[in-house]
């Protein structure tokens, strides 16, 4: 046995109470008994987070992951995989769905199933570091692209099925060449870096943490297009990713690969930052136009496209951050690399910003195809708390949500659009059991209400009115006929209403129509928010049977609604009460219930 | 008003980088977005230099101002805490921060406390979406998976830190 | 210097990579420190100062300290990837103040891998 093999194996609450100081005991014995004690070293750790399978181990160095273990698989473990090197097969990791998948750590679910080109750079590179960049293949593809002709660049990216990142899909090789079509003397290349979909983050992490690909990504369209100029429009709310940009657009101009001349070949490409305020309705491609131009961010009707006539007027593409940043992978590895990945119609990977109720928030990059399920269930970890899942928001404030019967549906831009909702940006919302989807609509109506730039009339005065019908329904009031009137608003806006922010903003009303129309009817004609959600609907009684006057919701409670001596049972005043729900969180013995309104008065 | 321009600092620092400007077309927002990181605000009196210096109807000015939610007229804190309700942040509970902040600090809107040390800003996602609820205080300090009871905290280090100058 | 050519970028690949693999000069290690917004929000910048303040005081020179964008691991951030000679990278998750002065004493010092932090071996 030349080399040393350590065994972890954890002491985290959860896997001692399953039986874990025995095991331990257990395997060191048979280490002993094989005189492996001083080859072999045991090393207990805290949790690792998987209490459900404890008592759990990991065997370094091959990272072998076994779980549920009884004292009893000691012996085994110690002579089949510590003497003979072979992997215990019955005691290995078992994915959710029960079949016998990953061995090492590194094959736990949320890294397999991730297939990383737009975030190829993330968490490995310094990003301020052009040098590292260029150490992973970085501007190669640049210094590629310039030794083909600009055709043949837009037919690689043609050919990849490359489809715009940034909502509506549309072909990214395509939007080039008509825009290197277009005759002018002058081109520009925008990326819109606007990310307006509150709960999306991929873009930002892309810029902060690798942003010499965007750079890179810029540089390849603008030779593409026939463009010396691009621009990225960044958000306000975003100063680290303004940081590193302006970091990286430094370095790219001191090595030359920005600037005159680039790569010797003649081509000459300059990229500038500008930074948005704060206007949603900035992301939608003419709006953002004005407000680089330094203007108020209002669309203009289309067309003329930007293809023909953009910035100051001049033939102009626009892209989202990921479109870009995918673009030299594409170049480098050649279009067949990138169109392997995904459905017919939706070639290559996407990258998630998967957040809400799921158990592993963060970004995650898959196949085109991959289903919801896999992603939410599988990568995300599921739900947390036991809660039951109840739906998932993509799309942003122009998307819908997506109920539980349709999990198993292939993430591509059409089979989303047939559900009611769009790829959007990425942004992906999980909602369990205490969400409330008449309050989600609430939400994004409020949303797009606020943002609406009030340019035409059924978008700024037909989202307020959908908006008050809808607070009327949270707070109680509502009737059916408010219920049909949201639909004939929703089709009037969709149909009439100028850019894409008016012509989508019913969408989250509609698709929670269609698919919870049984909430809407709770709160209209029981009264009751069946999430237990909409504070006008629900109240908080203490059960005198439970309580043991501890006095801890006493005194979380703001307004003073809460009653009793130490010791005895406790009351909460309805007159006084709030709903703030902070006796609920604090209350340690579950007295403290959460419970319909009308109950509430009924009893009283 | 022309004299006092000339000689008030922020003013001159404000002249300075428009001065330095490659190019001016197409720079208003640029330009308001550097008035307000030195003025913190923007009120009349600077929209109207930035008018005059870069020569545009000073409506213009205004109507820029008025159309981002991004710039203000008045005044905020000294500390601008940004409370996220965007999706994430809002089906995670992010109203309830913003009612506790409010609360500790007893103020009902966007007005800055009455030391001006605070002033709070209710915000469409602050792209940390992962870390929900989240807020910012001032242009750096983030604070990710919040609850309600961490704030008086929160607040109290900033309070603390101010009482040591 | 400006880059010219195929074989002028080769050159900086070269030196990146050395940057990369930690073993640039005479480093025999790198310590990076997940720093996106999302890290940033949970503590991140907490725990690169602990992390340069504990090699400082234990005279550890050798070890190169970078930051780097969101690896994606939202849920368990901040995260801090060691790499110390051959060894495969090891990334750490939930990474405080305490857990950081654990990683520079038993891991970057004494040479233990920390398997109550682990998350993942290797970042590739
Ligand atoms: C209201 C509205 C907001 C939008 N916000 C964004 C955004 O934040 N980021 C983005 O890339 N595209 C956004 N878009 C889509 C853009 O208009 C445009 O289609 C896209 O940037 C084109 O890039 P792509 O082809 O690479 O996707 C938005 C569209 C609308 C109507
Ligand atoms: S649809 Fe709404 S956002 Fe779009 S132009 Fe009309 S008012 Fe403005
Ligand atoms: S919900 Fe809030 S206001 Fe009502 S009793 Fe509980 S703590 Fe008091
Ligand atoms: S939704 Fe709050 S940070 Fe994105």
């Amino acid at each position: 046995m030349p080399l040393e093999n350590t065994i972890l194996i954890c002491a985290g609450g959860g896997c001692i109470s399953a039986g874990e100081i025995s095991v331990k005991e257990a395997l060191e014995n048979e280490i002993k008994k094989y005189a492996l004690d001083g080859v072999v070293k045991v090393v207990e750790t805290g949790c690792m987070d998987a209490c459900s399978l404890g008592p759990l181990m990991v065997i370094y160095p091959e990272g072998v992951f076994y779980q549920k273990l009884k004292p009893s698989d000691a012996k085994e473990i110690v002579e089949e995989h510590l003497l003979k090197g072979r992997v215990v097969q019955r005691l290995l990791y078992k994915g959710p769905s029960g079949e016998i998948k990953p061995r090492a750590t590194e094959e736990i679910p949320f890294f397999t199933r991730q297939v990383r080109i737009a975030t190829r750079n993330l968490g490995v590179i310094d990003p301020a570091s052009i040098e590292e960049y260029i150490a992973r293949d970085g501007y190669f593809a640049l210094r590629k692209a310039l030794s083909m002709t600009p055709e043949m660049v837009i037919e690689e990216i043609k050919k990849s099925g490359l489809r715009g990142r940034g909502g509506a899909g549309f072909p990214t090789g395509l939007k080039w060449e008509l825009t290197r079509k277009s005759k002018s003397d002058e081109k520009y290349l925008i990326c819109n870096a606007d990310e307006g979909d509150p709960g999306a983050f991929m873009d930002r992490s892309m810029m902060e943490g690798d942003p010499h690909s965007l750079l890179e990504g810029m540089a390849i369209g603008g030779y593409a297009i026939g463009a010396h100029q691009g621009y990225i429009y960044v958000r306000a709310e975003y100063p680290l990713a303004i940081e590193r940009l302006k970091i990286a657009i430094k370095q790219a101009r001191e090595y030359g690969l920005l600037g005159k001349d680039i790569f010797g070949s003649g081509f000459d490409f300059d990229v500038d930052l500008r930074i948005g305020a704060g206007a949603f309705v900035c992301g939608e491609e003419t709006a953002l136009i004005q407000s680089v131009e330094g203007k108020r961010g209002q669309p203009v009707q289309k067309p003329p496209y930007p293809a023909q006539s953009g910035l100051w007027k001049k033939p102009t593409v626009i892209n989202n951050v990921e479109t870009l940043v995918d673009v030299p992978y594409i170049i480098n590895k050649g279009w067949e690399a990138f169109a392997s990945i995904g459905t017919e119609k939706s070639k290559g990977t996407k990258v998630f910003a998967l957040v809400g109720k799921v158990n592993n928030t963060g970004l995650v990059e898959v196949p085109m195809g991959t289903t919801l399920r896999e992603l939410i269930f599988d990568i995300g970890g599921g739900i947390p708390g036991g809660k039951r899942f109840k739906a998932v928001q993509t799309g942003g404030p122009s998307g819908g949500c997506i109920p539980e019967e349709y999990l198993d549906t292939p993430i591509d831009y059409e089979s989303l659009t047939s559900l009611g909702t769009i790829m959007g940006s990425g942004g992906m919302i999980v909602m369990d059991e205490d969400t409330c989807m008449v309050d989600v609509a609430r939400f994004f109506l409020q949303f797009t209400a606020d943002e609406s730039c009030g340019k035409c009339t059924p978008c700024r005065e037909g989202t307020r009115k959908m908006l008050s019908i809808l607070d009327k329904i949270v707070e109680g009031n509502g009737t059916m006929e408010d219920i049909e009137r949201l639909e004939t608003l929703a089709v009037t806006i969709k149909d009439t209403a100028l850019c894409g922010l008016g012509q989508t903003a019913p969408n989250p009303v509609l698709s929670t129509l269609r698919y919870f129309r049984d909430e809407y009817e709770a709160h209209v004609k029981e009264k009751r928010c069946p999430a237990k959600s909409c504070k006008a609907l629900i109240a908080y009684r203490i059960d005198p049977a439970k309580c043991t006057g501890c006095t801890a919701c006493a005194r979380a409670c703001p307004t003073g609604a809460i009653t009793g001596e130490v010791r005895k049972v406790h009351t909460i005043d309805q007159e006084k009460c709030i709903k703030c729900g902070s006796c609920f969180e604090v209350c340690r013995f579950d007295a403290v219930e959460k419970l319909d309104a009308v109950e509430v008065t009924a009893d009283t | 008003m022309e004299n006092q321009t000339l000689t008030d600092p922020k003013f001159a620092e404000l002249d300075e980088f428009i001065d330095n400007l490659p190019d001016k077309k197409g720079m208003l927002i640029g330009v308001l977005h550097k008035a307000q990181e030195i003025f913190g605000y923007l009120p009349a009196e600077v929209q109207h230099h930035i008018a005059q210096k870069l020569d545009i109807p000073e409506s213009t000015v205004f109507g820029v101002v008025t159309f981002y939610s991004f710039f203000t007229m008045k005044p905020r804190g000294k500390y601008q805490i940004k409370v996220c309700l965007g999706t994430a942040c809002y089906v995670k509970g992010g109203q309830k921060i913003s009612d506790r902040v409010k609360e500790e600090l007893g103020v009902t809107g966007d007005e800055p406390t009455s030391d001006g040390l605070f002033s709070v800003q209710e915000v469409r996602c602050l792209g940390a979406c992962s870390m929900a609820p989240v807020m910012l205080v001032g242009e750096r300090d983030f604070y990710g998976r919040l609850t309600p009871d961490k704030i008086p905290q929160i607040i109290e280090s900033y309070r603390r830190k101010e009482n040591k100058k | 210097m400006k880059i010219k050519s195929l074989e002028d970028l080769e050159k900086i690949k070269e030196e990146g990579l050395k940057n990369l693999s930690g073993r640039q000069g005479k480093k025999r290690g790198r310590i990076t420190v997940a720093m996106g917004t999302c890290g940033i929000s949970a503590g991140a910048k907490d725990t690169l100062m602990t992390i340069i303040d504990e090699l400082d005081k234990n005279g550890i020179d050798d070890i190169a300290v970078v930051q780097s964008g969101c690896m994606g691991l939202c849920e368990v951030e901040p995260t801090v990837e060691v790499q110390i000679g051959d060894q495969e990278p090891v990334i750490y998750g939930n990474v405080g103040i305490e857990e950081a002065k654990r990683i520079v004493k038993e891991h970057v010092i004494g040479g233990r891998i920390l398997g109550d932090l682990l998350v993942k071996k290797s970042a590739q």
